[in-house]
């Protein structure tokens, strides 16, 4: 197998490792499943982002950023599901950084311990930006639950 | 009547809706929930003045994470019940957290029956 196809390879099953956590994560927490579309390298572009956007930094063994970015409507819909009444930034700011704390913290299972996540931050508005690492290759992971559409973002050297 | 409750419950967590989410997943008639805490600090500060028998503690918080809560806590009172919640899915997390002094360990997410079956087993019923 050449170095190439070997790379390519464990994209494909570490990136397999956060669709999973996807998957889990609205089977359990909202009790809807969500369905995720094709992941893809966003070359060459920064990745889109929605109206509230939760970003873990990663350290140790393997460096960069994951983050869930997400359209208001749907987080609102989401603290519905979860039998939350308070709709307020705040509180929409806080599940978003929580989704992102999760599906990043869930991946230990698989990356290992030395795989380290921060504590969240979280951006409102479509004209953030991020710093990402040189020479990193952000993957996009498209997120459909119900009719709203989210991503996760996967940029690890 | 109903029988007075057994456990006082803390929650400690830095995400507010996960807080509020184990207040009102909680339903275990033993278990009444007397406050919550954002991070580890407030934690003991609460201690001191609810007396909680049990908590619920998440790891990664700002200012002092739930490894040095635990700790700290047992250190204080070694018949403390903590349940750590944690999004920290590998191994050695959760052997990290019983070593510390931690009762048990739930993975987030979590349905409210985990949530229950692990507060159920903390309090040995």
């Amino acid at each position: 197998m050449t170095a190439e196809r070997r790379t390519v390879v464990k994209t494909e099953s570490e990136v397999g490792v956060f669709i999973e956590g996807v998957l889990n994560y609205f089977g359990t927490t909202v009790q809807q499943q969500a369905e995720c579309g094709t992941p893809y390298l966003a070359l060459g572009r920064t990745p889109e982002i929605s109206d509230y956007t939760g970003m873990i930094r990663i350290s140790g063994k393997r460096e960069g950023l994951v983050f869930f970015t997400a359209p208001k409507s749907m987080l609102c819909v989401m603290l519905m599901r979860m039998q939350e009444t308070d709709m307020s930034h705040d509180n929409l700011c806080d599940l978003v950084g929580e989704i992102a704390n999760t599906l990043s913290g869930n991946a230990r299972r698989d990356f290992g311990h030395q795989f380290n996540i921060s504590v969240p931050a979280v951006v409102h508005g479509r004209n953030s930006s991020f710093d990402y690492p040189a020479n990193s290759r952000p993957i996009v992971i498209p997120i459909e639950w119900r009719k709203y559409h989210a991503r996760l973002v996967v940029c690890l050297n | 009547m109903s029988e007075p409750a057994r456990h006082r419950l803390m929650v400690v967590d830095d995400s507010n809706v996960i807080r509020r989410r184990i207040e009102r997943g909680q339903n275990l008639p033993g278990i009444e929930f007397v406050g919550a805490a954002r991070n580890g600090r407030e934690a003991l500060e609460m201690h001191e003045r609810l007396h909680p028998t049990i908590v619920t503690m998440d790891l990664t918080m700002p200012e002092m994470d739930g490894g040095e809560c635990v700790a700290r806590l047992v250190e204080r009172d070694p018949k403390i019940l903590i349940l750590v919640i944690s999004a920290l899915a590998d191994k050695l997390t959760a052997i990290d957290a019983i070593e510390k002094g931690a009762s048990g360990f739930l993975c987030k997410p979590f349905t409210d029956r985990q949530l229950n079956n692990a507060l159920l087993k903390l309090i040995g019923e």
